[in-house]
């Protein structure tokens, strides 16, 4: 399967593992990933806040780039990059006079022919292929899917899942062998782009995203953003002390979840660059519970 | 502030018109049910609650609509998109914020207490213009000029990101860096948002 791609300027520092785990899995499942030439910062949540026109050019000319590289569906890992993108090219598609004042702008012409891919929806696809994805150690963990707020809205923009209690990466998660909890906080912000700037609100909000999924016997939380792991993993010495308790709960992107039930090496995944260390009990099997055994059934273990 | 756009409005539209010219969204849709208010994460820490905010804009007065340029709550919107998601109305709240941020800072009325949200995106943004990309160092450097209380935060967070490998020392250097510089360059030229 081939995909373009669009990394992002998170994929290439502070999330790094994202790429990683993303590459490795790819190359794990023949995906084959052709990188957008010589693209720019998509302008994040700075550049809507502060200069609409900023905030359609900077993704106008990624997709330009991308048309101009013949790539039809590009594949945007960071959910804040991909929110940025599907967006601007949303509101360029329904509106010619801006198309053309952006097309002036980036001295590119944009035509919107190249489509725009989600993580999830870029695994969705894979994991529909008809061929068997073999899983050398499928990942048996109560797993908190954590969509965040933007993979799934605006709704009529994404055209991709629901925007309350959106099923895909729960789906995925199944199929390498995990359990999805019931949880509430599934599209619950984390705080997002206040990472820095306030980080008080940030504990505020992911500590209780932290708060309940652990108390929803999660044992790792699954995310498909940069942002959200950087409050949710990077912040969390800030949230313990805000909250007063002390979390184990490691965040994991999807990609090293399902890197894991691939069976590739975890350094590989990038997992020991998490502040928060990905490490699980001890998994204790049913057949391996002597003391479990019912009385009036004994079994051989029991007999011994 | 730094950036100049040309206005395109004569100064007795009310703010509800700018909104509809600039956003394409009717204020007066809203029959103030609050839903916007009772999902959005961070009303509680906002000055108004987004439906009041909205509410003051939709009166169409000019204090009230100085009121809701000077507020804390524009700021503190995370843009998480969860009162579009809900609004029976389909009121796109979050295109409005996006407006009335940017007027604010047009007006010069953001409320003091935004000054590390802005400086942050300002920071950010310093980075894109001149290097295309984001160099994390570089604006975290570029933030803390901008507001140097925060000089000592994440002084302990940092070296942990280093010694794995999460902060890179320099910059990716793309080609197109001029074509990006120009965009900025044109957009804060052409002026309307």
């Amino acid at each position: 399967m081939n995909f373009g791609y669009f990394p992002g300027c998170s994929l290439l520092g502070s999330a790094r593992e994202f790429d990683e785990s993303l590459h490795a899995v790819a190359r794990a499942l023949d995906i084959h990933l052709q990188e957008i030439p010589d693209w720019n910062c998509c302008g994040s949540t700075a550049a809507h806040n502060l200069s609409r026109l900023l905030a359609l050019a900077l993704p106008a000319r990624i997709l330009a780039l991308a048309e101009k590289a013949g790539l039809n569906e590009v594949l945007v890992p960071c959910s804040a990059c991909y929110s940025r993108l599907i967006m601007a090219r949303h509101e360029l598609i329904q509106d010619e006079a801006l198309r053309s004042q952006v097309s002036e702008l980036i001295e590119m012409e944009f035509k919107g022919t190249a489509r725009v891919l989600n993580i999830l929806e870029a695994l969705t696809k894979v994991f529909a292929e008809p061929q068997a994805i073999k899983l050398a150690k499928p990942f048996e963990r109560k797993v908190a899917c954590y969509y965040g707020c933007l993979l799934v809205r605006p709704a009529k923009v994404v055209n991709f899942d629901r925007p309350e209690d959106p099923q895909s990466m729960d789906a995925l998660m199944k199929k390498i062998g995990a359990t999805p909890i019931d949880w509430p906080h599934k599209v619950e912000c984390c705080g997002a782009g206040l990472n820095i700037s306030r980080t008080d609100l940030v504990c505020k909000l992911s500590g209780k995203i932290i708060d309940t999924a652990e108390k929803r016997g999660a044992e790792a939380l699954i995310v498909a953003c940069p942002m959200c792991h950087a409050n949710l993993d990077m912040r969390r010495a800030e949230i313990e002390k805000y909250m007063g308790r002390n979390y184990s709960l490691p965040v994991l992107y999807i990609t090293q979840a399902i890197g894991l039930a691939l069976g590739i090496d975890e350094k590989e995944l990038g997992l020991q660059r998490h502040l928060v260390p990905v490490v699980f009990a001890e998994k204790t099997r049913p057949q391996a519970e002597p003391a479990q055994a019912q009385p009036g059934q004994p079994s051989e273990k029991a007999e011994d | 502030m730094s950036e100049v756009h040309e206005h395109s409005h004569s100064s007795c539209e009310t703010l509800a018109d700018l909104v509809l010219q600039n956003t394409r969204q009717s204020v007066a849709k809203c029959y103030q049910c609050a839903k916007c208010s009772a999902g959005c994460p961070l009303a509680l820490e906002m000055d108004y609650a987004p439906s009041q905010l909205l509410h003051m804009v939709q009166l169409g007065l000019p204090n009230f609509d100085e009121r809701a340029l000077k507020s804390l709550t524009i700021w503190l919107c995370l843009a998480c998109e969860s009162c579009a998601a809900r609004c029976p109305k389909e009121v796109e709240l979050p295109k409005i914020m996006d407006f009335l941020r940017q007027e604010s800072l047009r007006r010069g009325l953001a409320h003091p207490k935004a000054k590390n949200i802005i400086a942050f995106h300002k920071a950010f943004l310093d980075s894109v213009e001149n290097l295309g990309r984001l160099y994390e160092i570089g604006m975290i450097a570029d933030y803390k000029a901008r507001n140097p209380k925060s000089a000592l935060q994440d002084i302990l967070t940092a070296p942990k990101m280093f010694t794995r490998g999460k902060l890179k020392l320099l910059p990716h250097l793309m080609k197109g860096r001029s074509q990006v510089k120009k965009i900025f360059t044109r957009t804060k030229r052409k002026g309307k948002p």
